[in-house]
């Protein structure tokens, strides 16, 4: 526990770091409408979920990733994105306990390597989008490096606006874009 | 006695050009919608009168000069048949016959068949006043290069005339994509002979041409991460160029094409770097605690423009080659980016956001005045035309990308919406004279 007290209070000085840097950033859009705060995809509560909703849909299967951490949908580790406000690559409050939890799996498994995928969504010039969706993956490198995981396991690239989850053309779809994904090697 | 005719070419200008881009980019055709801005100008009327023999071609060689000429918008086509001889020779020519139809310009020539399957082609351009000859060529050519001789053909004329480069026979590339695929395309600057360079289940980006067009730079993502390439457009060998550990993008040539200006994250934040095309010898150009992209040589090879967000929000620097301290060159605005320059170095194109529009817009070195060119929401990647006239970019109607056109000095500006098609990323290939 204590250690986790430590690494929060790390990321707290980080994120304040962060916050400084991101105020200088570029803006990726208009402030044009009201912010809605909450991207429409967010799950970051670690209360265990039963592996299969449906039981109807797949009445024989078992919980074919109960072994593995990254891939059950009841562990914190199955959560893989980090969702950003406009024109920001500072991670939230919500989004914390992810990257806690990913930088703790990553110091106790030192051969596992990840990549960290910046992404925008598609307003702008497609190359600086490049660039932005990076910063935004170079942040949460950085708070990962922060809480003991070896540069070697980490690599942030960036998508740009390339990878939208969402096709829609509002604040919506955009908000769904604006993220950070981790992807461990081999997925 | 050049230039009679007056009346507003505006609509012709480009038209052509990105009609049949559209067209032969879509699988459906393409229906237009040209918003035109601009005044009138003159035109060169000019007479073509049919290549003797060239009936026996698939396609006559002056249909094409003559969409070519036309499409400029700076020629007046005149009738050049109804000749009881079709004449091939100057000396055959009745010039009061194409003095009465007020044309200025007369083109002759012949096509003959070569053994092996070959052609001889010539042709001359002669002057109805004075009548004499302004310009002649010959071609031998294979089958497959008639449309290109036509094209040649027709920037010899352009050139004689207006005093300006043609730009016919140059050729362009741009990537569509098509559901979950990628292509990376080359067409003649008509639009004819679309080819596909590179198939991808993943994203392409940022082709750029090398100066002689034998190669061509991009970015791919079919390893989960941008990587920069060069294409032969010889051999279709391809090398990965640009492969450092985090992103590598935004390539452009030197204009003696022994250097590439990447964009690399590989030492943290995108900085830009100077490699060789073989990928050899990473030089760190730009330093900076913020992003530095998109950079982009200027015509002498002395300078680089670049979007950095160093200043607070993205604008366009300049800098030497050699390195230094950049120099900003925007600042209305809180979003100036994807420079080009112009051929002739005096001004470059970019992308101006205005009220979360994002248009093209053109700026003059010396004056440092910026004029808008064009007025859609979400217009990119602009590429000047060799002889500088015309800027290609990508923009978006109803959600899916298409090319359209804006004259460089802004008086016609047009957009294009088809049906089906989703095309983007745009780069307008080098001109290359072959003597």
């Amino acid at each position: 526990m204590n250690k986790i007290r430590i690494n929060f209070a790390a990321i707290s000085v980080l994120m304040a770091l962060l916050a400084g840097c991101a105020s200088q950033a570029p803006k990726e859009q208009e402030p044009a409408r009201v912010e809605t705060g909450k991207p429409s995809i967010t799950q970051v509560d670690p209360v265990v979920r039963p592996a299969v909703k449906d039981p109807v849909a797949t009445p024989v299967k078992p919980p074919v990733v109960s072994g593995n951490p990254l891939k059950d949908p009841g562990n914190i580790l199955s959560k893989r994105s980090i969702f950003y406000d406009y024109d920001s690559n500072v991670v939230k409050d919500e989004y914390k306990p992810i990257i806690t939890a990913h930088a703790r799996f990553l110091t106790q498994n030192r051969n596992r390597k990840i990549a960290i995928q910046g992404n925008t969504d598609e307003r702008g010039s497609r190359e600086y989008n490049i660039a932005l969706g990076q910063r935004r993956a170079d942040s949460v490198k950085q708070m990962m490096v922060l809480l003991g995981v070896q540069e070697t396991q980490i690599e942030a690239v960036s998508f740009g606006e390339e990878k939208p989850r969402s096709q829609g053309k509002d604040e919506a779809a955009f908000s769904e874009n604006r993220r950070s994904d981790i992807a461990y090697d081999g997925e | 006695m050049n230039t009679k005719t007056t009346f507003s070419f505006a609509r012709r200008v480009v038209l052509g050009f990105l009609a049949s881009i559209l067209l032969a980019a879509s699988p459906v055709h393409a229906q237009l919608r040209i918003e035109i801005v601009g005044g009138g100008s003159s035109q060169y009327p000019i007479a073509l009168v049919p290549l003797k023999g060239e009936e026996q071609l698939p396609q006559k060689i002056t249909d094409v000069v003559a969409a070519d000429l036309s499409r400029s918008g700076l020629f007046k086509m005149i009738d050049g048949g109804g000749m009881p001889v079709i004449p091939s020779e100057p000396g055959e020519v009745i010039y009061p016959i194409f003095k009465a139809r007020s044309a200025d310009y007369l083109v002759i020539g012949s096509v003959s068949p070569l053994p092996g399957g070959n052609f001889d082609v010539r042709f001359r351009l002669l002057d109805v006043d004075k009548r004499t000859q302004l310009t002649s060529f010959a071609y031998q050519i294979t089958p497959q290069q008639l449309r290109n001789t036509a094209h040649k053909i027709a920037d010899a004329i352009y050139e004689k005339i207006t005093g300006d480069i043609g730009v016919f026979s140059t050729r362009i590339t741009y990537v569509v994509r098509k559901g979950t695929r990628f292509e990376l395309q080359v067409a003649d600057a008509d639009g004819a002979g679309p080819q596909t360079v590179l198939a991808s289940e993943e994203q392409i980006l940022s082709p750029a041409w090398s100066p002689d067009g034998t190669r061509i730079a991009y970015v791919s993502f079919e390893r989960k991460k941008p990587i920069v390439f060069v294409q032969s457009m010889v051999t279709g060998q391809r090398n990965a160029v640009a492969n450092f550990r985090g992103s590598n993008s935004a390539p452009a040539w030197s204009p003696d094409g022994r250097r590439l200006a990447v964009v690399l994250t590989k030492d943290g934040n995108s900085q830009i770097y100077l490699i060789t095309p073989e990928g050899g010898n990473a030089t760190r150009l730009t330093s900076s605690g913020g992003i530095d992209t998109e950079p982009n040589f200027s015509p002498d090879g002395q300078s680089i423009i670049f979007t950095s967000d160093r200043g607070g929000s993205a604008q366009i620097y300049r800098v030497p080659v050699s390195g230094g301290t950049p120099e900003r060159l925007t600042f209305d605005g809180s979003y100036n980016v994807s420079p080009r320059y112009a051929p002739d170095g005096k001004s470059f194109a970019f992308v101006q956001r205005n009220n979360g529009r994002f248009n093209i817009a053109v700026q003059d070195f010396a004056s440092r005045q910026a004029q808008l060119l064009t007025e859609n929401s979400m217009d990119e990647s602009p590429t000047f035309s060799p002889n500088g006239r015309i800027i290609l970019y990508a923009t978006e109607v109803r959600g899916r990308g298409i090319l359209a056109a804006v004259s460089s000095d802004g008086r016609v500006r047009q957009r294009f919406s088809a049906e089906a098609g989703d095309v983007r990323e745009p780069a307008w290939g080098p001109s290359i004279k072959n003597p």
